[in-house]
């Protein structure tokens, strides 16, 4: 068997059998299957719904539907798509026939036109201008190196969970998925039905306003 | 020596997640690479992006307020004994 075929084709056979049972042990009415899933996706499926609700409160609504909807249609479920791409394509029909039926409407960037709309990932007015005889385009105010004994500390890491809290919806949600739950794009792109560029595109942009963030708050200090 | 026309730092740093996604084509890596051996700048902002992915990875998500779960295992209760 050569080595680079083995460890991904077990890799997903595992965890394809791990769903088997999970949807066996929810159709079987297992309370504990149901508790985990539950808590495992609320925090995904409530930064996903608050991509299409203008409160923190309606989103938790729109979760509590979801898991109503789900559990009425889990003998629907044919395993085409995993059961958590299935889970979040009913969350995202939901908050948005919810949206359609309180007569807001969603912002038609909300997903599919990110990348239309410009946004540096840095202040422009740091690079040096285009008709710059040296360096256009080159840094004029580069970043400086963060101080590495504070990146740890636990007031840091609340900043960035307020800059994470601070993005615009759809941005938030991508990273949420992708850099704090660890799903790989291939999962954000089927439940949010993205293209492959504009999840790179979001999360570039989140990325980018968590990390200048991070810049402004370690170098206050030095200010 | 800076090449006026290769990858401008401006540039760079849009590229960044399509660089580390291995999004991007042969020929952009290496203009990438080659722009960040000679550009302190641009590599200290590869590195903060770095480091931001790393403690972005440190959030805990969000728990599941008590009287919400509460309320989804009600419901899941009263489903299990709709389809019995």
């Amino acid at each position: 068997m050569p080595l680079s075929a083995g460890k991904p084709r077990w890799y997903v056979r595992r965890v394809t059998v791990a769903e088997d049972e999970l949807v066996a042990a929810l159709r079987a009415g297992d309370e504990g299957a149901f508790r985990t899933v539950v808590r495992e996706w609320n925090s995904s499926l409530l930064r996903v719904a608050r991509i299409f609700t203008p409160s923190q409160a309606v989103a938790e609504e729109v979760v509590q539907e979801t898991w109503l909807r789900v559990l009425g249609a889990l003998d629907r479920f044919e395993g085409r798509s995993s059961l958590k791409t299935w889970v979040f394509r009913i969350l995202v029909n939901t908050a948005k026939t919810r949206a359609q039926r309180e007569g807001r409407t969603i912002p038609f960037s909300a997903l599919q036109d990110a990348a239309r709309v410009p946004e540096a990932a840095v202040d422009p007015s740091r690079f040096l201008p285009d008709d710059h005889p040296v360096h256009p385009g080159g840094w004029a105010v580069p970043p400086r190196s963060l101080p590495e004994e504070r990146l740890l500390a636990a007031e840091t890491r609340s900043v960035v969970a307020a800059a994470i809290e601070a993005l615009p919806a759809n941005q938030r949600a991508v990273i949420s998925l992708r850099d704090v739950e660890g799903w790989s794009s291939d999962e954000v792109r089927n439940a949010l039905e993205l293209s492959e560029v504009n999840q790179r595109v979001l999360l570039h942009r989140a990325r980018a306003r968590v990390r200048q963030a991070l810049e402004d708050y370690l170098a206050e200090d030095r200010a | 020596m800076i090449d006026v026309e290769a990858l401008s730092c401006q540039e760079l740093v849009e590229l960044v997640t399509d660089y580390l996604e291995g999004a991007l084509d042969e020929r952009d890596i290496r203009a990438f690479e080659r722009h960040l051996a000679g550009c302190d700048g641009c590599t200290e902002y590869v590195e903060q992006l770095r480091v931001t992915i790393r403690l972005v990875g440190t959030i805990t998500p969000d728990d599941l307020t008590p009287a919400a779960e509460a309320a989804l295992v009600q419901a899941f209760r009263g489903w299990r004994r709709s389809t019995s």
